[in-house]
């Protein structure tokens, strides 16, 4: 990571850098966002959606969020289940072995702000932020797969605008339809049409 | 065997044990007090209830209950056995001698209520960080990080 960054500040400071550098950008960045391997650490219920959105019914692999037990292999980890004050130095320690750059998912709402354990609790802590930096929330008790996915989708467009130089911001145009996204609905009508393939 | 077939044994075998035997909601009970525990305890082993399922406690204010499942799978019966200790200095003579599955029960009590097993092997905190301050299944614990459920929810 180190020459990738020193490339990338070079780069950027020299005159005309900027051009290669975008081409470094946009290949780093499809590499990163497509190969999302992901550290499960699930703790409670929500580990329940995390295994069935690995199976064939959801099947993340597709995506290449393919699941790693080894947090040394990954790059996002995705925090399913209630955190407990002794659970959350292990997942701090799973955290910092895990290599950059990476990512955190906080699935569920224990995950998020200590869901049914916020009050009268003394043993929950309340929501995964509190010690690790999160990028990507979901809401649910737990979610869906579904919710899951739009996660990855969320990631990959944050992924994206991310560059090799440190403090700039890509300026990305995502150009597959993500749920929600108004030009969504004319493609799937293309499809529907018989448009979209040909 | 059924609760009337269960006391009858109790009673034959064991004719000290035979008043301290209660039925609640239709479960036999075995009330004792904490000197007497272990005995009590050993001569239900000695009758065959081979498994000790569950150790728990009850914060009665002045005193603290234990409570402890045995269950035989020969006579197909179970009871509770039950002992009281006093809130302050809470001691009782751990029965992991008996039932090697009373360790982590009685290291869960412990963390839990505080209450200590005497001649337990390795008696520490089991589910809690191990520099915790206070128990926190009592009815007094009090604790900075908890946040009290406001009326309205």
């Amino acid at each position: 990571m180190a020459l990738i960054d020193d490339l990338g500040k070079a780069l950027d400071s020299s005159p005309g850098g900027s051009v290669i550098l975008t081409s470094v950008d946009a290949i780093m960045d499809w590499s990163r966002g497509k190969s999302l391997w992901t550290m499960p650490m699930g703790t409670a219920c929500c580990a329940m959606e995390l295994i069935a959105a690995s199976f064939s019914k959801f099947d993340f692999d597709r995506h290449g969020t393919i699941p790693r037990a080894d947090p040394r292999h990954t790059d996002v980890m995705v925090v399913a289940g209630t955190i407990t004050y002794k659970m959350a130095p292990a997942v701090q320690r799973l955290y910092d072995q895990m290599p950059d750059p990476k990512w955190v998912i906080a699935m569920g709402n224990c995950a998020v702000s200590g869901g049914i354990f916020y009050y009268d609790t003394y043993s929950v802590v309340r929501g995964v932020d509190e010690f690790l930096p999160v990028d990507v929330y979901i809401a649910g008790c737990p979610p869906r797969p579904e919710a899951l996915q739009d996660a990855i989708f969320q990631l990959r467009k944050k992924v994206d605008s991310e560059s090799v130089a440190p403090g700039r911001v890509r300026d990305v145009e995502y150009v597959l339809p993500l749920p929600g996204d108004p030009r969504a609905g004319d493609r799937i009508q293309a499809l529907r049409d018989g448009g979209g393939r040909k | 065997m059924n609760i009337n077939e269960l006391r009858e044994h109790l009673c034959s075998e064991y004719p000290d044990l035979c008043p301290l035997f209660s039925v609640e909601f239709g479960d036999g009970s075995l009330t004792v007090a904490a000197e007497r525990l272990y005995s009590a305890a050993s001569d239900m082993r000695d009758l065959g209830f081979d498994r000790l399922g569950m150790v728990t406690a009850v914060d009665r204010g002045e005193t603290f209950e234990l409570v402890y499942r045995v269950t035989s799978r020969e006579m197909r019966a179970g009871i509770f056995l039950k002992a009281e200790v006093p809130r302050e200095d809470p001691h009782i003579k751990s029965l992991c001698d008996l039932w090697p599955a009373a360790n982590w029960h009685e290291r869960e009590v412990y963390d839990m209520f505080g209450i200590v097993f005497d001649g337990h092997p390795d008696l520490r905190r089991i589910l809690l960080t191990d520099d915790w301050v206070g128990y926190p299944l009592r009815k007094d614990y009090e604790d900075e990080r908890m946040i009290r459920r406001p009326d309205y929810i």
